[in-house]
C-alpha cells in the first residue's frame, strides 16, 4: 500500500485552511461582529441615557436657572433644597398612597381576568383582544376621557347622570380633595389601561403550569377551585407575580400622564415625576434643583426594587418557586 | 476584466472612495451656494392657541403678508405652552420671537432682547402702565399686542329673576350666588382651580403682590380674610365645580350652567352671538372696607429671543407687525375676540369698543385695571396658585399657606434680587 498518495500530500494543505482556525479579516472577526451589532445601540445609550445622567449630575450641584450650561457651584443646596421642600416629600407620600392603590389591584385584576380567559373555551381570542387593546390607548386620551367624559363634574358627566337617578347630587370628583374621590378616577384609569397586558403574562404564565401536576394534586384529593388554585396555580405564579410587582411598582414611580392631565395646578395627588416637573423644571426653569430631585428619585428607586426583589425572591432560581 | 482592475475596485478601494465622496460633498456644503436662503430670511415666531376662530389664520396672513423675511408660526394648542416655550429657548429650536407675559427673570437671564430703540418713537403712544409693566432699568423689553380686562360677566334675566343686584362686595356676591343656584344652574364659575381670581383677590383686598422695594405685599389681614371667604365659597354648593372647559371659555356662561362666570373681554363676541344682550359685566368686588374693585388687565406681549440667531431681523419683524401695521394690529384686537388695543391711538378709533358692553369693559379696564407687575415671576405666580389649592380648594390655615408661599416667593426674589 503506498503511503504517499495525492491525497495523502494534499492533507497538510487542507489542514492548514482548517475552518477550526478563526479566519482573519474583519468579516471573521467575532469581536467586530460584536461592535457592529451592539455599537449603534451603544451609542444611543451612552449619548441618550448616560449622558444625560452625568449632565444631569453636574446640573445638580449649580446654579442652574433658566440655563443648562450654569456656571455658579452651590455644592449641596439644590439637594437640601429638595430633601426640605414640603411638596417634594410629599410627593413621595402620593407614589405610596398610589403603589398601595394600583399595585395590588392591577395585580389582583390582571390575574383574575388571566384565570377567566385561560378557562374559557370559546371566544378566547376575542376577549384577550377586548381586555388588551386598553394598552394601545395613550394614558393622555384616557385621561381626557375620564376627566371630560365619565369623571365630568357637571350634570351631564356619565358618573354624576348615574348618580342624579338615585337623587344624588353632582359631584366634582376630580376639584374637591374632601373627600379625595380622585384616587378613583386615577386608579380606575390605570386599571383599564394596564390590566390586560398583565393579564397576557399571567396567561403565558398559567399555560406554563404542567397539567400533571393539576392530575396529581386531584389524585391526592385535592378539591378543583379554591383549594388548587391557592396550593397549585397561585405558587406555580411565584415568578410571574414578582416581575408583575415590580414593574407595576415601577410604572407607579413613573406615573405621571394621567395624574398631570387630571389633577392640573393642585398640591395634591402629585407624584414625583409631576412634583418635579412643576417645581422644577417646567414654569420655574430651575434645572439645577431639578436634576437634583431626580437623582434623589433614581436613587431611590434603584434601593426599593433592590429591596423589593430580595425580599420577593426575584432571580434566585427554580429552586424558590 | 484584468488582474490591475480587480486591485483597484477591491472593497476597501470602493469603501475609501465613498467616504472621499461624503467629505468632499460635506467640504463643499460648507461654502458656496448651497440654494438655501441665508440666514436671515427665515423667522419663527410662537404663540399659544387663542381660542377664538380665525385667531390662527390671522397671525399666519400677518406674517404671510411680511416680506423681508419668511415668517413661520408655532401654535401651540396644548395648555402648557409656557413649559414648551421655557424649554425650547434653552436649545437651537428657540422661536425667534415668541409672546408672553412681562417677567424679569427673562431680562436677568439674558433670554429676551432689548426692544427700546423701536418702540421709543411710539412710546407716548403706549398705554404708560403696559411701558411699565414692561420696563426695567429704564430699557423696554417687549412690545404689547393685547390687553385683556377680566371681570365677572353675569345673565341680567337671571338676576332680575332671583331680585339680586350687581355685587359691589364678596359678601354680596356670595349672597348672589345662593340665591341664583337652581337645580341645574350653578351660582358663579370662577373656573375649575379657581387662578383666574388669584389677582384679583389682593387688589380687591387693598393690597399688592410686591411693594416698591419688591418686597412682599400680599400678605396682609385682607387677603387672609379674602381666603376664608373663598373657602366659603368653595364648599357653599353655590359654585361651579368641575365644569369641561376652564374660565377662558364663556361655553359654561353660554350653555346655562351658571348665572355668573369670571372671563375676559376677548370672550363678548360670543357672548353676544349667544346670548343678545341678556348679559353685563361687572368687576371683582372688594374684599374688605379697605380695598377696591379691580380688574386685571392681562394680555400678551411680543419679545425677541435675544440668543436667537436672527436677532436683528426678528426685530424688524416685531416694528413692522406691532408698530407699524395699525391695521393689523385693530383686526387682531377687535376682529376675534375683543381686546383692547395698547395703542392709545387705536384704541380710540376701535369703533366696535365704544358701544355696549364692550364700552363698559374699556371703562371698567381704565377706572378699577391693575397691570402685570414684572418682578412677579411664573414661579412666584406658581406659589400663590398654591395658596388657593391649599388653603380654599383643601383647607388649610390661610396664614399657614400664606407663610408657604412667602417662603417660595422669598426665596425668589433673593436669587432676583439679592
Amino acid at each position: 500500500m503506498s503511503t504517499t498518495t495525492p491525497r495523502d500530500l494534499a492533507r497538510p494543505a487542507s489542514a492548514k485552511a482548517s475552518p477550526a482556525k478563526p479566519r482573519r479579516g474583519l468579516r471573521g472577526s467575532s469581536t467586530f461582529n460584536f461592535w457592529l451589532f451592539t455599537g449603534p445601540f451603544l451609542i444611543g445609550l451612552a449619548i441618550f441615557v448616560y449622558a444625560p445622567i452625568l449632565w444631569s449630575l453636574w446640573l445638580s450641584f449649580f446654579e442652574a436657572r433658566f440655563t443648562v450650561t450654569p456656571d455658579k457651584f452651590i455644592g449641596f443646596d439644590n439637594y437640601t433644597y429638595m430633601l426640605t421642600n414640603d411638596d417634594f416629600v410629599g410627593s413621595l407620600g402620593t407614589f405610596t398612597v398610589f403603589a398601595a392603590f394600583i399595585v395590588p389591584t392591577t395585580w389582583a385584576l390582571s390575574l383574575g381576568l388571566a384565570l377567566l380567559v385561560n378557562r374559557m373555551r370559546f371566544m378566547r381570542a376575542f376577549f384577550r383582544s377586548v381586555f388588551f387593546l386598553p394598552t394601545a390607548v395613550s394614558y393622555v386620551a384616557a385621561s381626557l376621557i375620564w376627566k371630560m367624559s365619565i369623571f365630568s363634574g357637571v350634570r351631564f358627566g356619565l358618573m354624576n347622570t348615574v348618580l342624579g337617578w338615585f337623587g344624588i347630587d353632582n359631584i366634582a370628583w376630580l376639584i374637591d380633595p374632601n373627600p379625595p374621590w380622585y384616587w378613583l378616577v386615577i386608579v380606575t384609569a390605570r386599571l383599564w389601561l394596564q390590566a390586560g397586558f398583565f393579564m397576557i403574562l399571567f396567561i403565558a404564565a398559567l399555560q406554563n403550569i404542567p397539567d400533571e401536576l393539576y392530575e396529581a394534586a386531584a389524585i391526592d384529593g385535592a378539591k378543583p377551585g379554591w383549594q388548587t388554585f391557592r396550593y397549585i396555580t397561585l405558587p406555580q405564579l411565584r415568578a410571574t407575580s414578582t416581575a408583575v410587582i415590580l414593574l407595576l411598582l415601577i410604572a407607579a414611580y413613573q406615573a405621571f400622564d394621567e395624574f398631570y392631565n387630571l389633577l392640573s395646578k393642585t398640591t395634591w395627588g402629585r407624584p414625583p415625576l409631576v412634583e418635579l416637573y412643576y417645581k422644577a423644571l417646567g414654569e420655574s426653569q430651575d434645572y439645577g434643583a431639578g436634576s437634583a430631585g431626580a437623582l434623589i428619585l433614581t436613587v431611590l428607586i434603584c434601593a426599593v426594587t433592590l429591596l423589593q426583589g430580595k425580599i420577593m425572591g426575584f432571580g434566585r432560581g427554580d429552586e424558590s418557586k | 476584466m484584468s488582474a490591475s482592475s480587480n486591485t483597484n475596485w477591491d472593497r476597501r478601494t470602493v469603501l475609501r472612495a465613498a467616504m472621499g465622496l461624503a467629505a468632499a460633498g460635506g467640504l463643499a456644503a460648507c461654502g458656496g451656494n448651497t440654494g438655501r436662503s441665508s440666514s436671515g430670511d427665515t423667522l419663527v415666531q410662537m404663540f399659544h392657541a387663542y381660542g377664538e376662530a380665525g385667531t390662527e389664520q390671522a397671525i399666519k396672513r400677518y406674517a404671510k403678508a411680511y416680506k423681508e423675511a419668511n415668517v413661520t408660526t408655532q401654535w401651540i394648542t396644548s395648555a402648557d405652552f409656557e413649559s414648551k416655550l421655557f424649554s425650547s429657548l434653552l436649545t437651537d429650536n428657540a422661536p425667534d420671537l415668541f409672546e408672553f407675559h412681562p417677567q424679569i427673570q427673562m431680562v436677568k437671564s439674558g433670554q429676551v432682547a432689548d426692544l427700546t430703540d423701536i418702540i421709543d418713537p411710539v412710546k407716548d403712544d403706549f398705554n404708560p402702565a403696559d411701558i411699565k409693566s414692561h420696563t426695567v432699568d429704564g430699557k423696554i423689553y417687549g412690545v404689547r399686542m393685547i390687553d385683556d380686562p377680566q371681570f365677572f360677566f353675569y345673565r341680567k334675566s337671571m338676576l332680575e329673576k332671583a331680585k339680586v343686584e350687581v355685587p359691589t362686595t364678596l359678601d354680596e356676591l356670595m349672597e348672589a350666588a345662593a340665591k341664583l343656584t337652581t337645580g341645574k344652574v350653578k351660582g358663579l364659575y370662577m373656573g375649575n382651580d379657581l387662578h383666574s381670581v388669584n389677582d384679583t383677590l389682593i387688589w380687591s383686598a387693598g393690597a399688592q403682590h410686591l411693594d416698591e422695594k419688591n418686597q412682599i405685599a400680599y400678605h396682609t389681614d385682607g387677603v387672609v380674610e379674602g381666603l376664608k371667604k373663598m373657602r366659603q365659597l368653595f364648599t357653599s354648593g353655590d359654585l361651579l365645580l368641575g365644569a369641561p372647559t376652564e374660565s377662558w371659555d364663556p361655553s359654561s356662561f353660554n350653555q346655562g350652567l351658571c348665572a355668573i362666570q369670571f372671563c375676559g373681554m376677548w370672550a363678548m363676541p360670543a357672548i353676544q352671538d349667544a346670548l343678545g344682550d341678556d348679559w353685563g359685566v361687572f368687576p371683582f368686588p372688594k374684599v374688605t372696607d379697605s380695598g377696591k374693585q379691580s380688574v386685571y388687565n392681562g394680555g400678551w406681549s411680543m419679545f425677541v429671543n435675544a440668543k436667537g440667531k436672527n436677532v436683528d431681523a426678528a426685530k424688524e419683524y416685531v416694528k413692522w407687525l406691532w408698530i407699524d401695521q395699525k391695521e393689523y394690529q385693530e383686526d387682531w384686537a377687535t376682529s376675534y375676540g375683543f381686546h383692547i388695543p395698547p395703542r392709545a391711538s387705536l384704541a380710540e378709533s376701535a369703533t366696535k369698543l365704544k358701544s355696549g358692553n364692550a364700552a363698559e369693559g374699556v371703562r371698567l379696564f381704565n377706572e378699577f385695571g391693575h397691570f402685570d407687575n414684572i418682578g412677579w415671576t411664573q414661579a412666584m405666580r406658581t406659589a400663590f396658585e398654591d395658596v388657593f389649592a391649599n388653603c380654599v380648594r383643601k383647607n388649610m390655615d390661610p396664614e399657614k399657606a400664606l407663610d408657604r408661599c412667602d417662603t417660595a416667593v422669598n426665596r425668589e426674589l433673593k436669587k432676583l434680587f439679592g
